[in-house]
C-alpha cells in the first residue's frame, strides 16, 4: 500500500465520500447525483464497464474505496461527453471519471495493466518534457509499453498504418530526432511545478 | 468584407508533419479566400487532450491551457482565441468556464503561472473554427466564394463528440447538428440525410488503448455513412479524421468488411470549392484518396 493511500485510509476511516470530495476533481459534485441511470446507457464502451457511472457514485456513497479505486471501469471513458449533456442533475460525470482515475492511480491503486491508464500516463510525459506531443514518440513508447516482445508484435500489427501515415507525410520519422517543442521550456515547466505543487499543497491542507 | 483577425491556437496534431498537417494546409488555403488573418499564439503548448488526466491532474491541465490563454493575451489582446482541433477548443474552453466560475481556481491558477512570469484574466472569447466560418461569416457569404460546386458527390457529416458537447454550436442540437449539412450543402454537395452515426463516439484517444473496443465503433460509423449512400465523410475533428480514416484496413481485415472511404475536413472540401489545387487543399496528405474532389480540384 503506498504512504499516500495509508494516510488517506486512516484519516477518512469510513467516510469515501467525504474523501472523493477532498480529492477528486469536481467530486464534490457526486452527492447531487440522483441515480437516475441516464449516464450508465450513455457510455460508448459501455458494455466494457464493470461499474457505470451511476453506479460508481452509488458505491462512493456506500464507502465501497477499494472496489471503486481499483476499479477499471473509469477507464474506459472516452470523453465522448454524452452523459454530461444528459444528466438532469448536470454533473460534470466525464470529469469526475477523469478526477476518479487520476485519484486512484497517484494512490497506487489502479490496476496497473490498465492500457489506457498507460497510455495516459506516457502522453502526460511526453507532453511534459518539451511542451508539445510528439506522436510519433508518443506512438513508439505506446507499441513498447507492454515489453519488448509484445513491443514488437505491436509495431508489427500497425505496421501498415504507420507506412501508410509517413506516406503521406503525417507522421514523419524526423520528428522522433528533434520533434517539436515549446521554446521557454524552462517557464512552462516551472509552471508546472509550481501547479502540482499548489495540488498537493491543498490536499495536504484538506487532510490535516 | 474585410480582414479578419484572430489569435491562433493550432495544437500539436497540426503540426509539420503531425497527423493533421494536411487539415493546416487546407485552413491556411481557406483563410487565405476568406480574407481570414492568423496570428498564431506565440510559443503556445499542448492542451492535454482530454487523456492527460492520469498524469497531469487538475490544476496542471488548467495550467497548460492557462499558460496558452496568457500569451494569446499577451501577444493579441483584443482577439479571439480560435482552434481547429476539437479537443484544444473544448479544453481551452472549459478552462476558460472553470476560471472565470471559480475564485479560489483563477488565484491558483495564476500563482502556477507566475512561476512562468505570465498572468491570464480568460478576457478572450474561445471559439472553434467552424464557428467562425457560421457566425462571423455565415453560409451565404462562404457560398459567395465557391467557384468549382462540388457537384454530384454526396457527403455524410460526421460531426463526433467534442465540437458537439458539451458546448456545441450555438443553435444546434446535441443530437442532430446540422451545421455540416449545410456546409455541405452550400459547397454545391449533397449531403447525407439522417445519418444516423453523426455525433456517435469514435472511441477518441482510446483509439490507441483500446483498439478493438474503438475499431468496433468506427466500424458502425463508416457503415452508416454507406448505408446512407455516401462516397465521402467529412469532419470537423483530427481525432475523429484520423481514427475513422486510419483503421479501414485493420477493420476490412476483422470484420471482412471492404471499407475504402475517403475522410475529409470541411476545410479541405471548401479549399477545392474555392479553387484551390489538391495540394493546397492538403488533398495529398489522405491516406484514402478523395478520387471525387481530386477530380474536380484537377479541372
Ligand atoms: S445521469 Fe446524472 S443524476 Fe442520473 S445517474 Fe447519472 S450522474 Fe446521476
Ligand atoms: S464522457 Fe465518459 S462517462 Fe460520459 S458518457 Fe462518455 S464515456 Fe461515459
Amino acid at each position: 500500500m503506498s504512504n499516500m493511500n495509508q494516510a488517506m485510509v486512516e484519516k477518512y476511516r469510513n467516510d469515501f465520500l467525504k474523501e472523493v470530495k477532498a480529492n477528486v476533481e469536481e467530486g464534490d459534485w457526486v452527492q447531487m447525483c440522483m441515480q437516475c441511470g441516464v449516464c450508465s446507457g450513455s457510455c460508448p464502451f459501455g458494455p466494457y464497464w464493470d461499474h457505470p457511472p451511476q453506479e460508481l457514485f452509488m458505491m462512493i456513497r456506500a464507502g465501497k474505496r477499494e472496489e471503486v479505486l481499483s476499479s477499471n471501469s473509469m477507464w474506459m471513458c472516452t470523453s465522448c461527453y454524452n452523459c454530461i449533456a444528459r444528466c438532469p442533475r448536470e454533473l460534470p460525470i466525464t470529469h469526475i471519471m477523469h478526477g476518479l482515475a487520476h485519484y486512484a492511480d497517484r494512490l497506487g491503486l489502479a490496476p496497473k495493466e490498465q492500457p489506457t491508464r498507460k497510455f495516459a500516463n506516457r502522453f502526460w510525459d511526453n507532453l511534459v518534457k518539451k511542451g508539445r506531443v510528439n506522436e510519433l514518440k508518443l506512438g513508439v513508447s505506446l507499441y513498447f509499453m507492454n515489453g519488448f516482445i509484445e513491443g514488437i508484435k505491436t509495431a508489427m500489427a500497425a505496421a501498415p498504418l504507420g507506412m501508410g501515415m509517413m506516406k503521406a507525410k503525417r507522421l514523419s520519422p524526423m520528428e522522433y530526432f528533434g520533434g517539436h517543442g515549446v521554446k521557454d521550456s524552462k517557464g512552462l515547466d516551472a509552471i508546472l511545478k509550481k501547479a502540482r505543487q499548489i495540488e498537493d499543497e491543498k490536499i495536504a491542507k484538506y487532510n490535516s | 468584407m474585410s480582414k479578419k483577425e484572430y489569435s491562433f491556437y493550432p495544437g500539436c496534431s497540426s503540426q509539420k508533419a503531425a497527423s493533421a498537417s494536411n487539415y493546416q494546409t487546407s485552413v491556411n488555403s481557406m483563410c487565405d479566400v476568406l480574407d481570414i488573418q492568423l496570428n498564431e499564439i506565440p510559443d503556445w503548448n499542448c492542451c492535454s487532450a482530454s487523456i492527460g488526466y492520469a498524469g497531469g491532474g487538475e490544476l496542471p491541465r488548467l495550467a497548460l491551457s492557462a499558460r496558452n490563454m496568457a500569451l494569446s493575451e499577451q501577444a493579441h489582446a483584443g482577439q479571439d482565441i480560435v482552434a481547429t482541433c476539437a479537443a484544444c477548443w473544448l479544453a481551452t474552453r472549459e478552462t476558460k468556464e472553470r476560471l472565470l466560475h471559480d475564485e479560489a481556481l483563477m488565484k491558483e491558477t495564476n500563482e502556477a503561472l507566475a512561476a512562468g512570469g505570465l498572468k491570464v484574466e480568460a478576457n478572450q472569447d474561445i471559439r472553434h473554427m467552424v464557428e467562425v466560418l457560421i457566425e462571423d461569416f455565415g453560409y451565404d457569404e462562404l457560398g459567395k466564394h465557391v467557384q468549382k460546386p462540388l457537384e454530384g458527390i454526396k457527403i455524410a457529416g460526421y460531426v463526433g463528440c467534442q465540437t458537439n458537447r458539451p458546448f456545441g454550436i450555438a443553435g444546434e442540437s446535441f443530437e442532430n447538428p446540422k451545421y455540416l449539412d449545410k456546409l455541405v450543402e452550400t459547397l454545391g454537395a449533397e449531403p447525407v440525410e439522417n445519418y444516423d452515426k453523426k455525433v456517435s463516439c469514435c472511441g477518441g484517444a482510446l483509439a490507441f488503448s483500446e483498439p478493438e473496443k474503438s475499431q468496433a465503433l468506427i466500424k458502425d460509423i463508416i457503415e452508416s455513412a454507406y448505408d446512407g449512400g455516401a462516397e465521402m465523410i467529412v469532419t470537423p475533428c483530427p481525432v475523429c479524421q484520423l481514427n475513422v480514416e486510419a483503421y479501414q484496413d485493420n477493420i476490412n481485415a476483422k470484420y471482412k468488411t471492404k471499407f475504402s472511404m475517403p475522410v475529409v475536413y470541411y476545410s479541405q472540401l471548401m479549399s477545392v470549392a474555392y479553387g484551390k489545387s489538391g495540394k493546397e487543399a492538403g488533398l495529398d496528405g489522405q491516406l484514402i484518396a478523395a478520387k471525387k474532389l481530386e477530380d474536380i480540384a484537377g479541372k
